[in-house]
């Protein structure tokens, strides 16, 4: 940075989502270590909290603030909105999940908001240097919260895999970094985008090399294969909680970097990185729906559907173009409403100590037992498949939709086809829950949390379904403006 | 139109089916009743579409229009011509009939049976109501939800398998549809319009790629000969009522999809193509027939033999001329209502004895004298027996595709003596010979179940002796739409040359 920035109070405007949540943040960890008693308070202190945030997110002016770290525009105010949906949802289910799993919760809530904070950052950067501040403090809270049932030996298993796998990917996209600061001499992403423009850097065999690295510690991040080894067995270990969360909010966070630094950038590699990406999408969607077909578990099947759900969304990425981006934004917003909602359902089943209900097995019956429970997992895991009339068609269709139009007619064909396949496992549920005779009677027990969790990812399945032109237009608003 | 009948059409069962969620899940008799009701509402609410429908034009009529995803240039478009306004009877009739065949077929989770079937009725009516390619693949893969589930939870032994099977055999017949929905999306003018899409010169090879992509979903759907193995399953494992709605509306959908999109929108690959449907057709209907001879259970039997029946419908289609057109259409609704009917007689039938098998029935005729005729009756108009429905529909088809073609004709024709031959070897099997003695002391029909034949054993007979009632809805629409795929210069010509025969 050659330029003097002057840091006034006025400066700090566009940061104030932000410095509320860390406020919240420390009040949360606060207020559970000298007021225990009150510890119900703090989901519902998380949930106010984000809600506030998300208001003055949704009412802050487009703005390139500290010398262009920092941006507001449109593309990090819908990021920033999915990032804060997901936190609000994870808290209202967690409030559910602490009363049966005995988690730490003071901390709990504090690392999840901190993370959050990360989040919003990565959304925002417009420099390299502030991209990477986020991202490793997105990262470091949920390495903690990965490991939080610090006695479960899955648990710490997960995390340290976590952990290392992270750091190894935060080490490549460093490396990548180093590479394009050395070529262009800036940090800034668009005046990378500029420099390259500029200059014959376009032939140059080391940007080619960075933009590789880069790609692959993304792909790390929103763990696209062939770089999602870990997921399965992190998204299996971690509290399920914790894997809701990473699911949704730390992977549309990913996508954030993902998309600001392609196409801001380096829009002129499109011919490197488009092809590129296609083939990994592909492959993502093979990978995760085809390995998804032959598990047992619930939550290791949904962590393997969320590793084919990556694939979908990098559809909208690879185009290259406003709409393939607004495709995935709006993809990612849905698919965070069926995806809590899907391990909402697996949270109430697996409520018992010894965590045996995350099997398959325990879904058996569950509509003679449980109707509710049981009609809601159908919607969900429809809408997980791309079923009409659910939001998931929506999402799908127009991520297909744009590829289709970047010109990616393979791509598509196949994306459909590895679509047919997923819908093999998600009728599974359905079918174990509808057309078997259940195991026990075990009642199902909803908190007020849960229930509105439930109720806010019906709501928003159906409804953007059914009338999904708002989200689409204000996405598309957003992206271009 | 002020109102808006449509919609009404479509909402009033989903709504029903919603209500039926605020009575308390013990009161099965009260669902039972609602469903009645809501179903009979229903039938009622289509009769005036009937009435006041304009049969002296080839424009869609009742149409609604309203802005849906304005991104996409998305409608809620509605409309119905000749050809659909016949399938949203048909289908509002079915219903009703299904209601009262699971009356007491049904035990278990009956208030989600309920829904089901009340959701599937509306997903149904708007596949036949939309005039928006995308609106359509919506009501299209809806209906695949409900119609999962009342196969896999309320079907036979081997039901999860079934269902399991139409799922995924549907499914992926639909998204490639879907691609080549994107792909004619950006070569139609970026809309999704089906009347502005028909009519547009697309080039013949893109033509190709679509009518494949198309043939996938419907194809599927009809079930034409080589991705047919789904349907007997389906339609063995599926309680009653969804045997019958899967007979009698589902799979004509596939038909109805190639009139509505394949035929209009794509008329060079149609004619194109037309030796190789008529083909399939013609395999169709042969091997389901000689299929249905080897066949020891009941419900497969019908099943295989509505493979063979609906390669008649697809013959008809795919001679592409007045005759051939009516007929095949004239068949779909035929088919449905015998088929149909046949199934609502075996699931009758069923209930009291719980197999399927041909073998353990026999002498019947001595038992259950009513039912004998009742199912005498519709297996001759299954058979084509002159005074039946069957009879007019076949004729039609085989007239158009000599026309045509004339060896597909004669091929086709021996498809209507296996046909004669197996049906009524079965009813040989099933009424006369001795008296089974697993069957002594059947109960006689009671009064629910034959108010549920009876319409059937009329429509059967109106159908067979009055064509016109039925084929004057056609005429002006099927001309408009053989204008489209011939060119509309040879439109008139085709029209006066053969004229209507009925």
């Amino acid at each position: 940075m050659t330029e003097t920035v002057a840091v006034t109070w006025a400066s700090m405007t566009p940061v104030l989502p932000e410095l509320l949540l860390i406020g919240i943040a420390v009040t949360l960890i606060g207020l559970d270590l000298f007021a225990p008693s009150q510890r119900q308070l703090l989901p519902w202190l998380t949930v106010i909290g984000c809600l506030a945030a998300l208001g003055m997110v949704l009412g802050t002016d487009p703005v390139s603030a500290f010398g262009g770290m920092f941006l507001t525009d449109g593309y990090a105010m819908v990021f920033k909105t999915i990032c804060l949906l997901g936190v609000i949802v994870t808290a209202l289910m967690s409030e559910h999940f602490r009363s049966v799993a005995g988690m730490r919760q003071g901390e709990f809530y504090s690392l999840m908001v901190l993370s959050l904070v990360g989040m919003m950052l990565m959304a925002s950067a417009g420099d390299l240097m502030s991209l990477y501040l986020g991202l490793e403090l997105m990262a470091l809270p949920i390495y903690c919260l990965v490991g939080l049932h610090k006695r479960d030996r899955r648990t710490s298993e997960a995390a340290v895999k976590y952990f290392l796998m992270g750091s190894f990917a935060s080490a490549l996209l460093l490396f990548g970094m180093s590479l394009l600061y050395g070529l262009t001499g800036t940090t800034g992403i668009e005046a990378i985008g500029e420099m390259i423009a500029d200059t014959q850097l376009i032939d140059s065999p080391v940007l080619v090399a960075a933009l590789a690295l880069l790609l692959a510690g993304f792909c790390f991040k929103v763990a696209v294969a062939p770089f999602h080894l870990w997921t399965p067995d992190v998204y299996e270990g971690a509290p399920t909680i914790v894997t809701a969360f990473m699911s949704v909010a730390a992977k549309a966070a990913g996508f954030a970097i993902f998309g600001r630094v392609l196409l801001m950038g380096v829009p002129q590699l499109y011919d490197q990185w488009g092809p590129v990406l296609a083939v990994l999408a592909v492959l993502t969607m093979a990978v995760g729906n085809v390995t998804a077909l032959c598990q047992t578990s619930l939550k290791r099947m949904l962590a393997y559907s969320a590793v084919a759900h990556a694939g979908y969304a990098l559809l909208g990425l690879l185009a290259g173009t406003a709409e393939g981006l607004t495709a995935t934004v709006s993809y990612l917003f849905i698919y965070l409403f069926m995806n809590l909602g899907a391990f909402a359902i697996l949270m109430l089943l697996a409520s018992g100590p010894d965590r045996l209900g995350e099997s398959l097995d325990e879904l058996r019956g569950l509509a003679g037992r449980n109707p509710l429970a049981a009609a809601l997992m159908l919607v969900f895991m429809f809408s997980l498949t791309g079923i009409p009339p659910t939001a998931g068609f929506i999402g799908k269709f127009y991520l297909l939709k744009a590829a289709f139009t970047a010109g990616y007619t393979t791509t598509v064909v196949l994306a459909v086809l590895f679509s047919a396949i997923s819908a093999y496992f998600y009728l599974r549920v359905v079918r174990f829950m509808y057309m078997n005779e259940p195991a026990d009677d075990r009642v199902l027990r909803l908190s007020p949390g849960m229930s509105a969790a439930l109720g806010v990812c019906l709501l928003a399945v159906i409804g953007l379904g059914l009338f999904p032109s708002g989200l689409l237009d204000w996405a598309a608003a957003a992206i271009s403006g | 139109m002020s109102i808006p009948l449509l919609s009404a059409l479509i909402f009033l069962p989903i709504l029903g089916g919603l209500s039926l969620l605020a009575v308390p899940r013990q009161q099965t008799a009260t669902i039972r009743q609602m469903a009645l009701i809501v179903s009979l509402l229903e039938f009622c609410l289509s009769l005036p579409l009937l009435l006041l429908f304009d049969k002296t034009t080839p424009q869609m009529q009742f149409v609604e229009f309203r802005p849906w995803i304005r991104a996409m240039d998305i409608n809620y478009a509605l409309g119905i011509d000749g050809i659909s306004v016949l399938f949203v009877l048909l289908t509002t009739l079915i219903i009703v009939l299904s209601v009262l065949v699971s009356w007491e077929a049904i035990k278990d989770k009956v208030q989600e049976f309920y829904i089901a079937m009340l959701l599937l009725e509306g997903a149904m009516i708007g596949v036949f109501c939309a005039m928006d390619f995308f609106l359509f693949y919506i009501f299209w893969e809806a209906m695949l939800i409900p119609m999962f589930l009342i196969i896999g939870v309320w079907g036979g032994p081997n039901r999860i398998y079934a269902t399991v099977k139409f799922f995924l055999y549907t499914l992926v017949g639909s998204l490639l549809m879907l691609v080549g929905i994107i792909l004619l999306y950006q070569n139609g003018g970026q809309t999704f319009d089906i009347i502005e899409l028909s009519g547009q010169p697309y080039p013949l090879r893109l033509q190709l790629i679509l009518f494949w992509a198309f043939f996938a979903a419907f194809a599927v759907k009809v079930p034409m000969w080589t991705v047919h193995t789904w349907l007997p399953d389906a339609h063995t494992e599926a309680p009653a009522a969804g045997s019958v709605i899967l007979a009698a509306v589902l799979i004509k959908m596939g038909a109805y999809g190639f009139l509505r999109f394949s035929l209009p929108i794509l008329p060079d690959a149609t004619q194109a193509m037309m030796v190789p449907m008529l083909v399939l057709s013609v395999i169709a209907i042969v091997y389901g027939a000689v299929i249905c001879l080897a066949q020891t259970d009941l419900k497969r039997l019908v099943a295989y033999s509505s493979v063979s029946h609906m390669g008649f419908v697809t013959l008809g289609l795919f001679a592409l001329n007045q005759r051939g057109l009516e007929g095949g259409i004239l068949q779909m609704i035929n088919h449905g209502l015998v088929t149909g009917a046949l199934f609502l007689a075996i699931g009758m039938i069923y209930e009291r004895t719980h197999t399927r098998e041909i073998a353990a029935y026999g002498g019947l005729a001595t038992t259950m004298p009513v039912f004998a005729g009742f199912f005498l009756l519709f297996t001759l108009a299954a058979v084509g027996l002159p005074g039946t429905n069957g009879f007019v529909g076949e004729f039609l088809i085989l007239l158009g595709s000599f026309e045509r073609l004339p060896w597909t004709a004669v091929v086709a024709s021996s498809g209507l003596i296996l046909g004669a031959w197996y049906m009524l070897w079965l009813y040989q099997r099933i009424f006369f010979n001795g008296v089974n003695e697993n069957l002594h002391g059947l109960a006689e029909l009671n009064l629910r179940e034959i108010l549920t034949l009876a319409p059937m054993v009329l429509l059967i007979f109106w159908i067979g002796l009055y064509p016109n009632a039925l084929l004057s809805y056609l005429h002006v629409s099927v001309t408009h739409l053989l204008d489209q795929v011939h060119g509309a210069n040879l439109g008139p010509a085709i029209g006066s040359t053969l004229g209507p025969l009925f």
